[in-house]
């Protein structure tokens, strides 16, 4: 057994306990990694030396009121790091090797405590569902390598799953936390937008992006974000609401819950035991003395349309920072300083990331802006106003997190729409800036990981923990592990 | 379809700040008439008098006083820079020389 194995609140007692030291932890982190990195492909940048003697800090004086004392976690590598490579997966930052700040929730880490062993892989600049637009090597699936861990925080994923870190932080814009937590195995908050400061986060769509914890279990996802979450007056969209403390919502208790499943999400196009599986974690919740009904969101066929729109819009507008002026690289083949501009973004950029830009740029044009990003906003208000009706009547939406299971790498890597349309399940919800969970409830007949998806109201992370937490408590989906390496 | 033509992809590119070549030209005309013609599905929605939603949380322009702060030093700045000199960016000639 892995001391991974055990959530944070044993490792905590264990440390209080001095039967394992923080050193122990951090070298179990690292000689994971050795182990099964090569296969998985979770971490771009390792902070080895750092850590080691940080842990060594962290020994000679014990902390027990940090919450994330001396446990190792992995940063997906779009979230600044002071002195610490941060790439984005992309080549334009290939150089990026002594970033000047720390993102905000990676200050609040490590005011717990925490030590961050890495850096994590990623589709570019967040864009992708499979991590294989990661400009270096496409991270795998811990479960069977012959597949995507998915995107965009595939590495966060993978890296949880495959035993190398504790937590990581990952960001989602449509589905980049919850959609690789579901092929994983392993649970993924996105929370409400404006919950978690995204201050230091690299911006791909600023109206939609948001940072959350990726965990093996809910209890441990639920201190993680405890720690990240709150108003912080370097991001003005970041909520000045007091945090909850989420670990303490987790009864276990869902008598008289009731639960919302939208019939458009068990409709035509999900995967027979991925619609099996949701109705029986459905059963589980009857068990446990939930009630469920059939509901509809009847413009979530329209959710993607509208959030390709939107997102690269946005996108064209924040990548716009990269020019080769201050920071990353600059192509040496220019002859003045607009055509420097292009060849360095051309030569930067991958084809996912120039894709985006264009549609975004194209979108946002003079003349086609009312026709395409105007009624993607519109049809936005739409969607937002049909989750507000559900939650007038209910607690959460439950459904799946993704169509299917894990797909193979290169099945769908030529068609960009394929790719999009899988996104249908996860999107809607950065549309209505709600928050939504993935947490693991079965396998497919190949072994590979579903997830379950609860969705709350806004600022109600606190119900969604509670009915994750209690489906997780009866069943042991989430004790399962993969088999990597031979060594587990 | 969207009609989508190759010398709007290079107009586009052009704002957008990308060199493309010919065949990047092609292969991003097909793309990007493909999801348009995807996105044509929401004018089956009538959204006469519908609000934008720009942002989901009731938000107000925020204001902070205009003061000068320690934030990082014209060292700092420099740091990462391709090209620097004198303390300040350095670029390539504005305007081609020949």
């Amino acid at each position: 057994m892995s001391l991974f194995d055990h959530t944070i609140k044993e490792l905590e007692t264990m440390l209080h306990n001095k039967e394992i030291t923080v050193q122990d932890l951090v070298e179990e982190s690292y000689k994971r990694i050795e182990e099964v990195d090569g296969q998985v492909n979770a971490f771009l940048t390792l902070d080895k030396e750092n850590a080691l003697a940080k842990a060594k800090v962290l020994d000679e004086h014990p902390d027990a009121t940090a919450k994330l004392f001396g446990i190792p976690g992995g940063i997906k590598d779009n979230i600044m790091t002071k002195g610490l490579r941060t790439t984005c997966a992309s080549q334009f930052l290939d150089n990026f090797n002594d970033p000047l700040y720390d993102a905000t929730v990676v200050e609040k880490l490590n005011n717990e405590q925490t030590i961050a062993v890495g850096k994590l892989n990623m589709d570019e600049f967040a864009m992708g569902s499979s991590n294989e637009n990661s400009s270096y090597a496409a991270a795998k699936n811990p479960w069977n390598t012959d597949y995507v861990p998915g995107g965009s925080s595939g590495g966060s994923a993978a890296a949880v799953a495959a035993g190398e870190v504790l937590y990581s932080l990952g960001s989602d814009t449509g589905g980049s936390i919850r959609q690789p937590a579901a092929f994983c195995g392993v649970v993924g908050m996105k929370p409400t937008y404006g919950r978690v400061s995204r201050f230091g986060l690299v911006a791909f769509a600023s109206s939609l992006d948001q940072v959350g914890p990726i965990t093996r279990t809910v209890e441990d996802n639920a201190r993680v974000l405890e720690v990240i979450a709150g108003h912080d007056k370097m991001d003005t969209t970041s909520a000045n609401l007091e945090v909850p403390a989420y670990t303490e919502a987790l009864t276990g208790d869902v008598k008289g819950l009731k639960i919302a499943v939208p019939k458009e999400y068990l409709a035509e196009g999900i995967a027979p035991e991925v619609r099996e599986s949701v109705l029986e974690a459905l059963k589980v919740y009857e068990s446990l003395g939930a009630t469920w009904e059939e509901v509809s969101i009847p413009h979530s066929k329209y959710a993607v349309a509208a959030y390709y729109l939107i997102s690269s819009s946005e996108a064209s507008a924040n990548l716009a920072r990269f020019d080769g002026v201050r920071y990353g690289v600059r192509s040496e083949n220019a002859d003045n300083m607009i055509d420097m501009f292009k060849k360095s973004r051309s030569e930067g950029f991958g084809p996912e990331v120039k894709r985006r830009i264009m549609l975004g740029t194209f979108a946002l044009s003079s003349g086609y802006y009312d026709a395409y990003y105007k009624k993607a906003q519109q049809v936005r208000t739409l969607i937002k106003n049909d989750f507000d009706k559900i939650f007038e009547e209910y607690d959460v939406i439950i459904g799946p997190t993704s169509p299917t299971t894990a797909f193979k790498l290169g099945e769908k890597i030529d068609d960009p729409l394929t790719m999009y349309a899988d996104d249908i399940l996860t999107v809607p919800v950065n549309l209505a800036g709600v928050p939504g969970i993935s947490i693991p409830c079965g396998f497919s007949p190949e072994g590979l990981p579903i997830g379950l998806q609860i969705i709350g109201k806004h600022f109600d992370e606190s119900t969604v923990y509670r009915t994750a937490h209690a489906f997780e408590q009866a069943t042991d989906y989430h004790t399962k592990r993969p088999q990597l390496g031979g060594a587990n | 379809m969207a009609e989508i033509t190759k010398a709007q992809v290079e107009h586009v590119a052009h704002l957008a700040r990308l060199a493309v070549t010919d065949e990047e030209v092609e292969h991003l005309a097909k793309d990007l008439r493909a999801i348009i013609d995807y996105a044509e599905q929401l004018n089956e929605l009538d959204t006469e008098g519908i609000e934008p939603t720009t942002h989901v949380l009731d938000l107000k322009n925020i204001m902070r006083k205009d003061e000068s702060k320690e934030w990082i030093t014209q060292g700092d700045a420099l740091r990462n820079a391709p090209d620097h000199k004198d303390g300040q960016f350095r670029v390539p000639s504005i305007m081609a020389d020949n």
